[in-house]
């Protein structure tokens, strides 16, 4: 057996979510200055990751798809302790749905090499989907645990997750490879070392490949690659409110929003 | 579609889709193939036409006893092959969004996640509209080229039909090729507790991170409302509750007849959860939080200071 794990974690960077807003005219999304920030989830991910080096040693390696300017972020991820980080970026990845998105990261994966483990956040908070762990998997054609919130290695090797279902959980075993989607706030993400930190800014370079060093054909991945288009965007609007305010002590409101609900109650 | 079940009930996501699946077949005038996976499932076949289905397809087989990435995909991929249906729903739970996001790669179509709203347009095309960036946009998403056009529905957003008994359907056993060896993962434990359906609760009581984690109050209101409890998603992230009772994007919709809120301040993420319920009514130290936006009663008040007198004379009634 070789000395650890490789261990890949799949990043994106998203805007925050109070922070979109959609322009009412042509309902479009306004994207100019966004504050983004790495996906909840991938933090998550990546905390998991640096985990299981920290007790079976390997290396971990930061995976993200998107323009040049995610490269600060994956910078960051770096200086919370990854061993290095690879960015698809090329014009022709734009536009990818959740099929050609988790193409290209199978295929970056594959390019990557003898990999072990490759962990995803359970959904990212700009689309919410979950679809490119299962889909990422399937095109490796591995196991996967999905909304995972404990991972170990056994003692025979496999993989052990404990997923979350409706109503409860289970722990299922896996062999490796494998992919993993962890849950959102089951661990907490260590901060930014330091000194990694200044390293990581000024002289660390992530490898940044195109679609011609990830050898895969246009067709493939982007716009092009995907099955699903946005027909249009509307706005989820909250039906209207009574809005009504209830005033007085504490207990003449008590006593207000009771005579409100008590119809409700005994109906 | 998919009809997932706990071995012993169809899931209420299940009889929700087939609702609106049921209405999307009237508009295309075609059939609604309800297909059941699991082992000793032939008495879910009957409530799955009383509820909608023309036909119910039933692989009944000890290796689907409990649901495995692998062989319901693998089973899955073999019947939407053979029958090449044009539209394919499977409920949003975490193992219907398991098994659609690996199906639909091996399937080589489109899918669309979570979706809260569906319609034909025109030419006979799924819309399916999905909400992003934290519940305040819809965007409405198509599969032109391939099928079948695959979408997760969120559960809670539509409603059930009611059970027809008259309504009758054919129930087909089919056999699939799955073995042992398709299954590829082992269950080393498995707990499921009985399950709570905040979905189907008439009453609700809401707690945020206001109650600072302390739920005593909400959940005594909710019993004596004889109702459930419901967080919004910082408390079910720490633990304080299972994410069954998480309402919102990433939890669940509910359509109660009384929704009490406290504590919650109101983001998109949530109140897009909440946004069917009857009556809402607002507790927030803070008047300008937006959760008042969305009730139609509101209290600015400590939650601490209102609940107690209010769960008072909740009792009264009670007794």
């Amino acid at each position: 057996m070789k000395d650890g794990l490789k261990i890949v974690v799949c990043a994106k960077v998203v805007p925050k979510p109070e922070e979109v807003k959609v322009d009412p005219e042509t309902m479009t999304i306004v994207r100019t200055e966004v504050e983004n920030e790495l996906n909840p989830a991938c933090k998550h991910a990546l905390e998991m990751g640096l985990q299981l080096k920290d007790k079976h040693g390997g290396e971990v390696i930061l995976l993200s798809m998107g323009p040049p300017l995610f490269e600060g972020f994956l910078k960051m991820g770096i200086a919370m302790g990854a061993d290095d980080a690879v960015l698809l970026s090329d014009r022709a990845f734009a536009g990818a749905d959740t099929y050609a998105t988790s193409y290209a990261l199978a295929e970056a994966v594959v390019k990557i090499g003898d990999v072990d483990l490759i962990l995803c956040g359970e959904e990212t908070s700009d689309s919410s989907t979950g679809q490119v762990p299962p889909g990422v998997a399937e095109w490796l054609d591995v196991p996967q645990i999905t909304y995972v919130s404990q991972l170990e290695i056994g003692e025979d090797g496999r993989l052990r997750g404990k997923r979350s279902i409706t109503g409860g959980h289970e722990v299922i075993a896996v062999h490796m490879p494998a992919v993993v989607s962890v849950e959102i706030g089951v661990n907490s993400p260590r901060f930014p070392d330091f000194r990694r930190k200044r390293w990581a800014e000024r002289e660390f370079e992530l490898k940044v490949w195109d679609i011609g060093e990830l050898g895969v054909g246009p067709e493939m991945v982007g716009l092009p690659g995907s099955h699903t288009s946005v027909d249009r965007l509307i706005e989820a609007k909250s039906p209207e409110r009574l809005r009504e305010f209830v005033e007085g002590t504490p207990e003449e409101k008590a006593k207000k929003v009771y005579e409100i609900i008590k119809p409700y109650l005994q109906s | 579609m998919y009809l997932e079940h706990d071995g012993e009930e169809l899931l209420n996501v299940s009889l929700e889709i087939m609702g609106k699946a049921r209405e999307l077949s009237d508009t295309l005038r075609t059939e609604l193939t309800g297909v059941l996976l699991g082992s000793g499932i032939e008495h879910l076949t009957r409530i799955s036409t009383e509820f909608g289905a023309n036909k119910v397809l039933v692989v009944d087989s000890p290796i689907l006893d409990h649901y495995s990435t692998y062989a319901h995909t693998k089973a899955m991929a073999e019947l939407v092959r053979a029958r090449k249906p044009e539209i394919l729903l499977i409920g949003a739970t975490h193992d219907g969004r398991d098994l659609a996001g690996r199906l639909a790669v091996r399937l080589k179509t489109g899918l669309t996640a979570d979706v809260m709203r569906l319609e034909i347009d025109d030419s006979g095309l799924l819309v399916a509209g999905v909400p992003g960036f934290g519940g305040g946009i819809l965007a409405m998403v198509k599969c032109e080229a391939s099928r079948p056009q695959m979408s997760t529905v969120r559960p809670g957003v539509f409603a059930p039909l009611e059970p027809d008994r008259s309504r009758m359907g054919t129930v087909e056993a089919v056999e699939v090729d799955v073995s042992e060896q398709d299954v590829k993962r082992e269950i080393l434990e498995r707990v499921v507790e009985e399950r709570v359906d905040i979905t189907r609760a008439e009453h609700l009581v809401v707690g945020g991170l206001g109650t600072g984690g302390d739920l005593t109050l909400i959940r005594n209101l909710a019993q004596l409302m004889g109702g459930e409890v419901g967080v919004t998603r910082p408390l079910a992230d720490e633990g304080y509750v299972s994410r069954d009772h998480q309402i919102g994007t990433t939890g669940y919709s509910v359509r109660p007849k009384v929704l009490i809120v406290a504590g919650a301040s109101g983001a998109m993420t949530f109140t897009s959860g909440i946004d069917d319920s009857e009556v809402i009514v607002a507790i927030n130290t803070d008047r300008e939080a937006p959760i008042f936006d969305h009730a139609d009663y509101c209290v600015v008040d400590d939650l601490f200071k209102v609940l107690p007198p209010l769960i008072k004379e909740v009792r009264g009634l009670r007794e």
